[in-house]
């Protein structure tokens, strides 16, 4: 099983694709992740529910078997790692972005605890 | 000199650099705060007030004016783009805005509540600049019993015709007139509820318990639901009107304007019914009837004016009487008293330089509030991705801050908790704050007119209704509570008038 970490922006969309072609060319299931604190009133990387059924119907059309949730009230990070304990999942498909030094000191980088975290393989793809 | 040159001198005083820029931290910081659903203009002027102990009167108020203008701009943003109305006053707003915005029109929805709540704001400060001096003038002529009844009055309004719920408003409103009876009674020297503290017999500074309930109650509330799932919002560019949207705004937004000024200078003040009134009203007038629920712009352009327009209105009973009706009013109030002017009819004769300078910069604010609202728009939409943690921990700093400050005594923190605690009860129950607030401002004045007229009458109850005054007041209260169970046995209540309309709807839709 595959793990895509899903943002509703670029780069959790170019994740997706990469995710995609990785489970093809794998042979295997794919989990789509787009979590959110749940702490601010707006969050725009939560994708809303056009968004959702644009992504399901995409993933349908590819013929992969996936298994999409949006988890709220959570830490990111840590939900894409406690995915990734589970004995059958392979792989961790995240999205980077570029950080400055004090945009990480403030608010800390989800890539960054993942990268160094993460006990199986982690493929950061940028987009396109 | 009169009130045209006051006004002029008011001007002049508002427009000094560093007045000017107190009034741009006003406008943005009311914004922003208007944006945040939660936060509002009265909890933030209530956390502002120890700026009071070394800001200049002036200074002060032109901010606080801002705060209280831009409070109302940020709100019609939020309920545009998220449908959470920021305020009860922007609950119409929402219906039709956010119909608005999902329909790509978000640009226009924004653009026509700015520039009708800069139009409704213009229209209203000059009625409040007009109607306010002569109210005052005629006020001074009142005895203590018909102050006394007209303060009875605005309690017995704000209780008992805003908000849903009689029963509720009232045990706000008797939770406020008891946190109001602490401290030596002023007649005979006696302790009342202190509890054997020596620091209660001042009564308990109204700064604390403002901030208690406004800004604890509230953050405590949001420490109970953090976790939630984000709202989705519409992203918007620069709002703009096309020459159509502006043919069908210019009329709502005159049509709002006359609704809410008279509302909210009312003692019984309020912008629910003015706003909802309005939309009635261009519901009906509209050549585009069919639009209405869908988006309509006259949905959105008349009770927006309508949303302002009552908000220069109350500040009419608050300047001429020293009546407060809504909640940012009343925390203002109590920065008058903590500069040591004493609000009331006498305000106009004794501070006409700062009323007028208030007023003034009423102008000002809601100049710059144009100006700045419709370039920064995408900005305060970005404002609503503040984790609220982070939001709530500055708010509680600046509760403890304040609260400390008004006296530096560390029973005040303690109060501060438990009235914190009773804000948060308060939301849990689903009872208004505006009573509990008003009832604490004005319940020690009422007890001291009430006292007064009966010394003077000999202690003769019927000394209360000497003044013809005193006896309108006292009738026209009677008829306000009677009037909705008058209406109910005539079965013609608003409900089941906007039910029989809703049929009619119902029919004309199934017939077309």
């Amino acid at each position: 099983m595959i793990v895509i970490g899903y943002s509703a922006d670029p780069y959790g969309r170019a994740a997706l694709e990469h995710g995609i072609a990785e489970a093809k060319l794998r042979q295997t299931t794919l989990l789509v992740i787009n979590a959110t604190s749940g702490e601010s009133y707006a969050d725009p990387r939560f994708a809303q529910s056009g968004e959702v059924h644009d992504v399901e119907e995409h993933l349908a059309s590819c013929g992969v078997e996936f298994e999409l949730t949006q988890p709220v009230g959570v830490d990111t990070a840590d939900e894409l790692l406690t995915a990734m304990d589970r004995p059958d999942a392979a792989l961790l498909v995240i999205g980077i972005r570029h950080r400055s030094p004090v945009g990480k000191l403030l608010l800390g980088s989800v890539s960054q605890q993942l990268l160094l975290e993460c006990p199986k393989p982690v493929l950061a793809v940028k987009p396109a | 000199m009169n009130n045209f040159d006051w006004f002029l001198q008011g001007l002049s005083e508002a427009a000094t650099p560093m007045n000017l820029l107190y009034a741009v931290i006003g406008v943005l910081l009311g914004t922003a705060v208007g944006v945040l659903p939660g936060i509002g203009p009265a909890m933030t002027v209530a956390l502002l007030l120890p700026v009071t102990y070394n800001v200049s009167p002036s200074a002060a108020f032109i901010m606080f004016a801002g705060i209280f203008y831009g409070g109302m701009y940020g709100g019609s943003t939020t309920s545009i783009l998220l449908n959470t109305p920021g305020e009860s006053s922007s609950v119409i707003t929402a219906i039709e805005g956010n119909k608005m915005a999902k329909a790509g029109r978000a640009a226009q929805a924004l653009a026509t509540a700015a520039i009708g709540s800069f139009v409704a704001g213009a229209i209203g400060t000059v009625l409040l600049a007009t109607f306010a001096p002569p109210i005052s003038r005629f006020a001074v002529t009142l005895g203590a019993p018909s102050y006394l009844a007209i303060m009875v009055f605005a309690l017995v309004a704000v209780t008992a015709v805003l908000g849903a719920s009689k029963l509720r408003g009232a045990i706000s409103l008797f939770l406020g007139l008891a946190i109001g009876c602490v401290g030596i009674d002023f007649l005979t020297g006696q302790p009342r509820a202190t509890f054997g503290l020596p620091q209660l017999s001042d009564g308990i500074d109204i700064v604390v318990i403002a901030v208690a309930i406004f800004a604890v109650g509230e953050a405590l509330w949001v420490a109970a639901h953090l976790r939630r799932r984000p709202a989705e919002i519409i992203p918007v560019g620069r709002p703009w009107m096309g020459r159509e949207d502006w043919k069908r705004s210019w009329k709502p937004w005159l049509r709002g304007t006359a609704y809410g000024f008279p509302f909210g200078a009312l003692p019984a003040g309020g912008a629910e019914l003015p706003t909802f009134l309005s939309y009635i009203t261009e519901k009906r007038l509209s050549k585009h009837k069919e639009e209405f629920g869908k988006g309509a712009i006259e949905g959105v352009a008349g009770p927006e004016a309508a949303n302002n327009a009552s908000a220069a209105g109350t500040l009419v009973p608050m300047l001429s009487l020293g009546l407060p009706t809504n909640a940012t009013a009343a925390v203002m109030l109590t920065a008058f008293v903590s500069y040591g002017i004493q609000p009331g009819p006498t305000l106009f004769e004794k501070e006409p330089l700062l009323i007028w300078t208030l007023i003034a910069s009423l102008f000002i604010g809601n100049f710059l509030l144009l100006v700045l609202n419709l370039p920064l728009a995408p900005l305060w939409a970005r404002l609503l991705r503040t984790p609220r943690p982070y939001l709530y921990a500055g708010i509680l700093f600046f509760a403890a801050l304040g609260a400390l400050a008004v006296n530096v005594q560390p029973l005040d923190l303690a109060l501060l908790l438990v009235f914190g605690l009773l804000g948060l009860m308060m939301r849990r129950f689903g009872l208004p704050v505006l009573p509990l607030i008003i009832g604490v401002i004005l319940g020690p004045r009422i007890e001291r007119q009430l006292r007064q007229s009966l010394q003077l009458g000999g202690g003769e109850w019927t000394s209360l209704f000497t003044e013809p005054v005193a006896i309108i007041t006292y009738v026209l209260m009677a008829i306000l509570l009677l009037m909705p169970l008058v209406l109910k046995l005539m079965h013609r209540s608003e409900e089941t008038l906007l039910i029989v309309e809703d049929d009619k709807d119902q029919k004309e839709k199934a017939e077309a």
